[in-house]
């Protein structure tokens, strides 16, 4: 039987990153950094809700630890205009390398297995933090297309000369769709701490935030798009853990290769999208 | 020069600030680590052998950046190599001659790592998706067939811990001395890193390369179509890399396991932007982040995580990188 909730809860982590890094990408800005952010944010979630022992807090703190790490990837990317693609890289070998090295060293190299303070769930086991997703989805489908905001975020991952023409700062602009982004892979990564796995590991994340940002792609640069693609590959992850207990013939590692392929296929199949931003992952280097 | 003596007290100065970040006390820390890299014959070799898969694939991802297309695919294509050559010394298993054998191997890893790159390639150019994508995704695809790999078709037979067959020792790479784990994949990597240089440099193809790179309008508007040399970038790329996988599995281990790579095809990133992009420069990033590896080792007397301790020294080396090009250009600009 397929659980509809429990799909939603599998997918919520991608769902955040992408939903946010569809606001980031509309102004141009490719996160490579996501799967870093979200590592990141997963680890301080762990650290601050054991330590205070709400849930909440470390929600809240790890979806900060998001918005600093955008912040580090703005000042790379949009005030000193470096490749995004290699800033993003160093922020995930950044994050990789300490949180490893600070979850090793405070739990041992085996690392011992934390139990995380739950999130209280309503009927049905929705929380708050879903809920939180699908309306930022749509809050941030509704900022992008039908606020001033969205028309400049968007002007700014076209046509980003247009915008300073118009007498608005791009550098501005990019900071806040890329702070978004930031936010939102907080959310994501805090929340499969918290709300998913309810624990930590540094090999945690394993490629959610790169789904997320194959996700963008294939939802068209769409916000709610994005929310539903995620739950697409939220329902294979459901049906990969399905498979491993009904399927035991089939080899763990195939089956573990599933969402990775299934994304990769998504995009094989989404092919060649005039909705991509035209001045997508370009550095802005004023108007020449 | 002056570069030089920039770029060796830039790294000194991010050890430091690494060592802080994870809390490991400073001089015994800087201590430790030069005692594991080059504190006698035995820290010096490791120091060696854990440069040359990050040469090798550092190589490839340089030749594949300098073209333009960004191959983050190096980590599954060293394993695919690894597999491939794997798959091959299974096959041969028995009856091959020893330098027959070896090279056999060898060839399967270059085929094995250009294959997987070609899909990325091919699906970029064909497909328009996304190339950092695609082989981010093509690594964690590559890494479950090894593991399906070591636990299925070539595993070993009778044993408890899902492992391929040890390759006979008359197939290992020759190495030249007992004491030590220096091999003959050391050489390779150095005679490939002059090749490419003089692949890169000194020839028309590695020109368009570095053109595309450069400026793809520029090269198309001279009647070359930069799709195939990108392929072709992604070949060699994927070659090298691959290489990387199949020296190592030659070299060292001699068997595959899941946990047979060591990141090195991601390491190799890192690698080849603080190099330059450039052979000679990947050559010296990759021997200091070789003997950073091997001298991380020692760092376990501080409590774990100390392996993760490469990943922070890299990070923050390409972001310095990265601000010190922003305030060269500044100057530049403002001095003009």
């Amino acid at each position: 039987m397929i659980d509809a909730v429990l799909i939603l809860r599998y997918a919520a982590p991608i769902a955040f990153a992408a939903v946010g890094e569809t606001a980031g990408q509309r102004a141009g800005m490719i996160n490579i950094g996501l799967e870093g952010t979200m590592l990141t944010s997963a680890f301080v979630a762990t650290k601050v809700s054991l330590a205070t022992g709400s849930p909440w807090v470390g929600i809240i703190v790890g979806a900060v630890a998001g918005l600093i790490l955008a912040l580090l990837t703005g000042v790379f990317t949009i005030r000193m205009q470096q490749d995004q693609v290699v800033v993003g890289t160093a922020v995930n070998l950044l994050c990789f390398g300490l949180c490893g090295m600070l979850f090793e060293r405070w739990n041992g190299a085996t690392g011992q297995l934390l139990s995380l303070p739950p999130l209280p769930k309503f009927a049905g086991g929705l929380d708050v933090v879903l809920l939180l997703l699908v309306v930022s989805a749509v809050a941030i489908s509704f900022a992008l297309f039908r606020t001033e905001w969205g028309l400049r975020a968007r002007t700014a991952g076209e046509y980003p000369a247009s915008l300073e023409a118009a007498g608005y700062s791009v550098i501005r602009t990019q900071f806040q769709a890329l702070l978004i982004s930031g936010l939102m892979a907080g959310l994501g990564g805090a929340y499969y701490a918290i709300g998913v796995a309810g624990s930590f590991a540094p090999d945690m994340i394993s490629g959610r935030g790169f789904m997320a940002i194959a996700i963008v792609t294939f939802a068209r640069w769409k916000p709610i798009w994005g929310l539903l693609s995620a739950c697409l590959v939220g329902y294979f992850e459901s049906l990969q853990y399905q498979l491993q207990m009904t399927h035991q013939d089939i080899p763990k590692s195939l089956l573990i290769a599933l969402p990775y392929a299934a994304t990769l296929l998504i995009l094989v199949f989404s092919g060649r999208s005039s909705n991509a931003p035209a001045a997508l992952g370009q550095p802005y280097k004023g108007m020449r | 020069m002056k570069v030089a003596g920039l770029a060796i007290l830039g790294l000194f100065g991010i050890l430091v600030v690494g060592l802080l970040l994870g809390g490991v006390p400073v001089v015994d820390g800087l201590r430790l680590l030069f005692q594991g890299a080059f504190g006698d014959r035995f820290a010096i070799s490791q120091s060696l052998v854990r440069a040359t898969p990050l040469l090798l694939a550092g190589l490839g991802v340089a030749v594949a950046w300098k073209a333009g297309v960004f191959n983050i695919g190096g980590e599954g294509q060293l394993v695919i190599g690894a597999l491939a050559g794997a798959t091959i010394a299974k096959a041969l298993h028995g009856f091959g001659i020893a330098p027959l054998a070896t090279i056999s191997i060898l060839l399967a890893s270059v085929v094995g790592g250009a294959g997987w790159a070609a899909v990325a390639a091919w699906l970029s150019i064909k497909r328009g998706v996304n190339l950092v994508i695609s082989t981010i995704l093509l690594n964690f695809i590559g890494l479950q067939l090894l593991v399906y790999g070591v636990d299925g078709p070539l595993r070993r037979a009778g044993q408890s811990a899902p492992m391929t067959e040890q390759v006979p020792d008359a197939w290992m790479l020759w190495r030249p001395s007992r004491q030590t784990d220096v091999h003959f994949g050391v050489v390779i990597a150095l005679l490939l890193c002059i090749a490419v240089g003089y692949f890169l440099f000194r020839t028309r193809k590695g020109y368009l390369m570095r053109a595309t790179g450069a400026n793809p309008q520029f090269v198309r508007a001279n009647r070359y179509p930069p799709e195939p040399i990108q392929f072709q970038a992604m070949l060699i790329s994927g070659a090298l890399c691959g290489l990387a996988g199949g020296v190592q599995y030659l070299g060292i281990n001699g068997q595959l396991t899941a946990s047979f790579s060591q990141q090195y095809g991601f390491l190799a990133i890192p690698v080849a932007l603080v190099g330059g992009l450039h052979p000679a420069g990947v050559a010296a990033s990759s021997f200091f982040f070789g003997a950073l590896f091997a001298g991380t080792s020692n760092l376990s007397r501080f409590g774990g995580g100390g392996s993760y301790f490469v990943y922070v020294v890299q990070g923050l080396a390409v972001l310095g990188l990265l601000g010190y090009q922003f305030l060269r250009e500044r100057n530049e600009v403002t001095n003009q």
